[in-house]
């Protein structure tokens, strides 16, 4: 075994109310590729941030080659030896590849930048990797692969001994992938230790050498690759034993109700959000799209809603291709869509909860066809009863409104506009537990009467127990698609951790 | 004196009406500034009447304004959805020489001339905004600079007069005794409000304004409408590009409307909209202008010298402003209560 570079020791981190990192002793080896695995939320980017100086620590110890390290910057964690790649390129687009490798580390003759000497750095940064590279070439002019790649040579330009890789592949294919791993192992074996965020499992299985997993903000254990197969893997991550798992597997369910098809997907694609995809929706069923963060779900849900142009691919609506090129055009369709995130995507902060309500019914209906004040007033009182919306009026500011409330609205909002196919991102993440019953019992309701819904959801217990059918989605393709008794969190977490077929 | 008499039940009948309404600051404002002037400027509140007219500082106040007021109306559309016209100015300037240069072919031409270009120019403004997305104060910028120098191809590099009758009893006017300029305002503003608040335009505005992306989630027609602003913008611009052309009775291509865009984005702001958009107050935007206006003749009437006088406007503005800082007012809030106590972090092994 080859010698610990990076040891921590009782990491904690706390934010108001959250302890978003509880004791987490980690242990990154020299010339090994160490993963960082955990749902949304498990504490991984606080660990980054917290070893990167990011969010200075409030509790426990971390150690580079046996010296004691507390960063309280990225600038001093890079001091210390331990450089950052995150998840998003940030580089400066309009500068040369040179000056974005150099920046901030020139070296100067009379305070002026000696640029002969940083192009040479540079030149030298990339041969490290095995890379060439015209280095004058404006980065915005490369591919984002190679783009991520000059982050990787400016982090290890420096002396570094840890290298962590926040989510480096979440933007490229598969190609620019190959040629990324290839960097990452020739580091490696170079002596380096790596830290791997991915939520990738196939990229995970094919890189790392040893696994960490985090869930709730605590460690759950550290584990060779080898001793650790799929299953255990998203069976740890998501807090629940196989043997668990397994006893819910014969649970009875209630037949799906034959509908009849009102919208599918042939082979609708985009590139680097959906592989070719066939889907059938049907009336009166819930389809439940699972998988972890990333494997693509919100990216069919922007795709079937006309918030994204497909590529390839057909979609038809009761058999009559139909293309949307905007919300509007999928709205007048009958389609409906509350967005994974409220705050930026959903709310209109400032106005009030009958403006929020009404607003897309009012779109609907078009510009100059103003539904009467009456009309509002009576939507209003109807959806607050039927949903139990608490507010303290109308007129009250949506913004004030708690999480479950405004998801609520936003339900009722769309509810207006008596849509035939509902598609729900994550509708209950980041709500109470009451708000979430609620919105489950609304969701049978509405299939009861004939809607078809698309629900999107990453917790699995959950998933399995407001669908009919699940389609399972990993690394932007549908994995599996599962119907009647396999409507299990066994059989989910079965096909997000089954091999791919090479 | 009759005027008292009006004047100060009407002032605290809107103060009382709008005491918890966003329009409560710049009234209470104007009316301060009113009181001000009733107290020690004389004369400022002297009114006659002649030939069925009425003359005086505060009729001079209403049709000096009136300018800024009719910009503003457009402009507090443009900012509610996010965005900002530099443009305005030059639109004036451009339609007043439009104006000034049909003023011999007919009256009905030389108006349409005018108001046509001026919408043209709002028209191109929305194109650069809404279909190509460039910032808005870019977009805008580039009219406002360029604007002037086609206001002189118009005319030449020449001040056009002209003495039809119609085109100045725009600027000068008067109907049942009050400027035309002044009917010219209410009018547009009911118009203006009709149109916010008897279509759906006013949520869709505010909407696009308070939340772009949650918008185009909702289906709403973010780039039509943020096109739509630009040209209405554009339509008030050239109103008030006619009666300024009016005023003087040529079209001075230099002068008319110069600097006027940001007396009305400070109106607008004044009046209790956000640069950042959202909520917007088309009343406010008035008074705010009136304020403007008021402020400026007052400094005249007590003989503060043009270079100087920028800087007590200044300050007035500035106070408005800060009263409606949110920052600012939860601090003065917090003055009153106890401050809480901080919460420590605990400390590190």
């Amino acid at each position: 075994m080859s010698a610990p570079i990076l040891v921590c020791r009782g990491l904690t981190k706390r934010f108001p109310g959250v302890v978003a990192l509880d004791g987490v002793d980690f242990c990154a080896r020299g010339g090994e590729v160490h993963a960082l695995m955990g749902e949304n939320g498990a504490g991984k980017s606080t660990l980054i941030k917290a070893l990167t100086g990011v969010h200075p620590r409030d509790a426990g110890q971390a150690e580079v080659d046996g010296r004691p390290v507390h960063p309280r910057s990225p600038r001093e964690a890079e001091a210390a030896g331990i450089s950052t790649v995150y998840q998003e390129v940030n580089l400066i687009p309009d500068l040369s590849v040179a000056e974005n490798i150099c920046l901030g580390r020139q070296r100067t003759r009379l305070g002026f930048i000696r640029w002969g000497d940083a192009r040479t750095r540079a030149r030298a940064a990339l041969a490290r990797l095995g890379l060439e590279l015209d280095v004058e070439r404006t980065l915005s002019e490369c591919s984002i692969a190679v783009q991520q790649l000059v982050a990787i040579a400016r982090a290890t330009d420096i002396d570094a001994r840890v290298l962590i890789l926040d989510e480096p592949t979440s933007s490229l294919d598969a190609g620019e992938v190959a040629q990324l791993f290839a960097v990452v192992r020739r580091l490696r074996d170079q002596g380096l230790a790596i830290v791997f965020v991915s939520h990738f499992l196939d990229q995970v299985y094919a890189l790392a050498d040893r696994i960490t997993v985090l869930r709730n903000g605590r460690l759950v254990g550290e584990f060779p690759v080898a001793e650790l197969p799929r299953l255990q893997l998203v069976a740890h991550m998501m807090g629940r034993s196989v043997d668990e798992v397994e006893a819910l597997r014969h649970r009875e369910r209630p037949a799906a109700a034959p509908g009849e098809p009102l919208l599918s997907t042939r082979g609708l694609t985009r590139r680097h959000a959906v592989l070719p995809l066939d889907l059938e929706l049907r009336r009166g069923e819930v389809l439940g799209l699972g998988g972890l963060l990333g494997s693509g779900r919100t990216e069919v849900a922007r795709l079937l809603f006309g918030l994204d142009r497909a590529d390839a691919g057909e979609t038809r609506l009761e058999g009559r291709p139909v293309s949307f090129h905007s919300p509007a055009d999928a709205m007048r369709a009958g389609l409906a869509l509350t967005p994974e995130d409220r705050k930026t995507q959903a709310i209109l902060p400032n106005l009030t909860v009958r403006e929020n309500l009404v607003v897309a019914l009012q779109a609907r209906r078009g510009l100059w066809k103003q539904i009467p004040r009456a009309e509002q007033d009576r939507l209003v009182a109807d959806f607050t009863r039927a949903l139990g919306i608490k507010t303290s009026g109308p007129e009250q500011l949506i913004r004030n409104l708690s999480g479950g409330n405004q998801q609520k609205v936003i339900l009722a909002r769309w509810l207006a506009t008596e849509p035939r196919l509902l598609i729900l991102d994550e509708p209950t993440r980041g709500i109470d537990v009451g708000a979430q019953a609620d919105i489950e019992r609304l969701l049978a309701k509405l299939r009861d009467e004939g809607l078809a819904i698309v629900f999107i959801c990453a917790d699995t217990a959950e998933l399995s127990r407001n669908s009919q059918r699940i389609a399972v989605l990993r690394d932007h393709a549908k994995v599996a698609e599962l119907t009647g008794s396999d409507v299990n969190e066994q059989a989910v977490m079965r096909a997000i951790a089954r091999e791919t077929a090479a | 004196m009759i005027v008292d008499l009006v004047l100060w039940p009407t002032l605290a009948a809107l103060l009382w009406v709008n005491r918890r309404r966003p329009l409560l600051w710049p009234l209470v404002a104007l009316a301060l500034l009113l009181l001000f002037n009733r107290l020690f400027t004389p004369g400022f509140f002297a009114l006659e009447i002649r030939d069925g007219r009425l003359y005086g500082t505060l009729v001079d106040v209403l049709n000096q304004g009136s300018k800024v007021m009719l910009l503003a109306l457009g402009m507090t559309l443009v900012i509610a959805t996010g965005g900002v016209d530099l443009s305005v100015g030059a639109t004036m300037a451009i339609a007043g020489a439009v104006m000034a240069r049909l003023a011999g072919v007919s009256i009905p031409v030389a108006l349409g001339g005018g108001l046509g270009v001026a919408l043209l120019a709002g028209a191109w403004n929305g194109l650069l905004v809404s279909a190509f997305r460039i910032q808005p104060i870019i977009a805008t910028l580039i009219l406002m600079v360029a604007g002037r120098g086609v206001a002189q191809l118009v005319t030449d590099g020449q001040i056009i007069n002209f003495e039809q009758p119609a085109l100045v009893y725009l600027g000068n006017g008067s109907l049942l005794g009050l400027p035309f300029t002044l009917a010219l305002v209410l009018g547009m503003f009911a118009l203006t409000a009709l149109l916010v608040r008897r279509t759906a335009l006013g949520l869709f505005i505010e909407a696009i304004g308070d939340n772009e992306t949650a918008a185009r989630f909702t289906g709403l027609p973010a780039r039509p409408v943020k096109f739509l602003v630009y040209v209405f913008a554009g339509l008030c611009a050239g109103l008030a590009g006619l009666v300024a052309a009016s005023n003087i009775k040529s079209a001075d291509a230099n002068h008319i409307g110069l600097y006027l865009e940001l007396d009305a984005i400070l109106a607008v702001v004044v009046g209790g909209t956000a640069l950042t958009g959202g909520r917007f107050q088309l009343a406010g935007s008035l008074v705010g202008a009136l304020l403007i206006q008021t402020l400026g003749t007052t400094l005249y009437a007590r003989n503060v010298g043009a270079d100087v006088a920028t800087v007590p406007k200044a300050i007035v503005i500035l106070a408005v402003c800060l009263l409606q800082s949110p920052v600012l007012r939860a601090k003065l809030a917090s003055l009153r209560r106890p401050a809480p106590t901080a919460l420590r972090k605990e400390g590190s092994v």
